[in-house]
């Protein structure tokens, strides 16, 4: 029966994240039109700029070689099991023993290997400036992603995702200090790894600075239908990341009833909107970063989390 | 969640500490003059809610003075004018640094583990409160020098200056029954060191035609 169940609830997130990933990018994109004073497209929109792609024939450089043409399918189905690994609104996944922080983040890092490598593939300028460009940003921000993966399972024992979720929501997380840190640090690296916008412009695939627009440039139809929904559901993880580690409240956890569960998924909704509306907000507030004051940035996550350690492990028996 | 349960006041007393101290990393990080005085009043405002905090923990009413003197001065009316004397000096709208942010910021958490390392043998024996707070009042202070070290013009170093008096403050309210003349004659030491340096600031304008401190120095090869 358990196992059944489990099954069910795994189903209907890895459906779900799917399903919402979409709205979530058009509901971002439509506070930052409205924030601009601008009418903004519909929600919806994303959904069928999707339809549109998808029944659109692809057109492949002349010389693309095969990884070309799987690295769309790669990233996408590493990112979406990603998505589906974290415990979003209940902690009873079928997958659950497999959702560790690091395995996340070592799934994320091959989606971005992959992305890279095809990027290069074909041989254009923009490619290889984009794919040059990600490595550097990840190459920053995947130090400060450790420093919070270390604060985490200092204080909560584990890195299993759903242990950590049931361990924050008991232990008044929110009050320590170092947990305040690694939740600053954390929205940094979330910011760099979206590629949203203090870090990468995410509207534009028109600017020199572009980062993650120069690498999917040479990509069409359903490639890049799948490349950009990769993008949208990862927008869906990171906000879903946030929440489990650090406001993790209502999420069901072991032994829920059904209408537990209902009531975690309409809070994890509600979560996700708040995080577009705010993301929205703090991407209006603030201006494009030159890429090479990205290191400030990024080295100052890394900080933030390297402090976060250092305060735990001093702080930690208190 | 119980606010009279010892364990909780301790930690939200060790939060706003080290809000200060985050709030002090991000007066590091800024490089426009008018978010560094922003970062500032910020500061002032945590500081304020931490001696509130303490009143209301000691029990000692006279703290809520120095909270409201917190609030009130130095998060809004030094502020607003540090901002009248940056609109009415012309000063360089950028935050003129020694070293890079980077660098700073690495010194500035060398210093944090440096207040940690001198502040946690000393006071071993008088309780987890007073340990973290005047660990984190110790953090501010240093990076309140920092500040004042590291930047180059004048206003900066204000605002490093005050950032220190506010770690002052931190840790005076952290030991317990610090007298009220005292904070008071804090609180006016701090005005009077404004005043004294905004009339230092129009008198470096007026002589070098710049806030640059490198000015000061009779050997230094900058052209006049």
């Amino acid at each position: 029966m358990e196992l059944i169940t489990e099954g069910l609830i795994q189903i209907a997130q890895t459906a779900l994240v799917l399903a919402l990933a979409p709205g979530l990018t058009g509901l971002v994109r439509w506070v930052k039109a409205r924030l601009l004073r601008r009418r903004g497209t519909p929600i919806l929109q994303v959904y069928s700029d999707f339809a549109r792609l998808l029944r659109k024939k692809v057109v492949v450089a002349h010389n693309a070689s095969w990884l070309f043409r799987l690295v769309p399918y790669l990233v996408f189905n590493a990112v979406w099991t990603a998505a589906s690994l974290v415990p979003t609104f209940s902690t009873q996944l079928l997958f659950a023993p497999a959702a560790d922080l690091i395995a996340l983040i070592a799934l994320l890092s091959s989606a971005r290997f992959g992305l890279a490598l095809g990027a290069l593939d074909i041989g254009t300028s923009f490619g290889g400036l984009g794919a040059s460009r990600e490595m550097m940003i990840a190459s920053l921000a995947e130090p400060a992603m450790l420093m919070i993966v270390f604060t985490v399972s200092l204080f909560a024992g584990t890195t299993h995702l759903p242990a950590v979720a049931e361990y924050m929501s008991q232990h008044q997380a929110f009050l320590q200090v170092s947990v305040l840190l690694a939740a600053i640090a954390m929205v940094i690296v979330s910011l760099a790894e979206t590629a949203r916008i203090p870090v990468d412009n995410p509207a534009t695939h028109l600017e020199l600075t572009m980062v993650h627009e120069a690498m999917v440039l040479e990509y069409s139809g359903r490639h890049l239908a799948l490349i950009e929904a990769a993008g949208s559901l990862k927008l869906v993880l990171y906000l879903s990341l946030f929440c489990c580690l650090f406001v993790p409240w209502g999420i069901a956890h072991q032994a829920a009833t059904p209408l537990d569960i209902l009531a975690g998924l309409g809070i994890w909704v509600i979560k996700l909107a708040v995080g577009a509306v705010l993301l929205a907000v703090l991407e209006t507030c603030l201006a494009k970063m030159r890429l090479f004051r990205l290191a400030d940035l990024l080295g100052g996550g890394f900080l933030f989390g390297l402090l976060s350690v250092i305060l735990m492990f001093v702080f930690g028996s208190l | 969640m119980e606010f009279s349960d010892p364990k909780v006041q301790l930690q939200i007393a060790y939060l706003l500490g080290g809000s200060m101290v985050v709030v002090n990393f991000a007066l590091l990080y800024q490089s426009r003059m008018s978010s560094v005085i922003n970062a500032f009043a910020i500061h002032a405002t945590i500081l304020g809610l931490a001696v509130a905090w303490q009143a209301n923990v000691q029990n000692a009413p006279n703290l809520y003075i120095t909270a409201a003197i917190a609030l009130v001065f130095k998060a809004l009316a030094l502020p607003a004018a540090l901002h009248y004397v940056v609109r009415k000096l012309n000063v360089h709208r950028t935050v003129e640094m020694v070293f890079g942010t980077g660098l700073t910021m690495m010194a500035g958490v060398a210093l944090v583990g440096l207040a940690v390392m001198i502040m946690q043998p000393v006071t071993q024996h008088s309780g987890a409160l007073v340990t973290i707070d005047l660990i984190f009042a110790m953090a501010v202070l240093f990076l309140g020098v920092l500040m004042m070290i590291t930047r180059r013009n004048a206003v900066t170093q204000v605002i490093g200056f005050m950032a220190m008096e506010n770690g002052l403050i931190l840790a005076a309210v952290g030991v317990h029954g610090m007298p009220l003349v005292v904070e008071i004659s804090v609180a006016l030491a701090v005005l009077v060191a404004f005043i004294v340096f905004g009339l230092f600031l129009f008198r470096i304008r007026e002589r070098f035609y710049s806030l640059d401190v490198r000015y000061l120095d009779p050997d230094s090869r900058i052209p006049q």
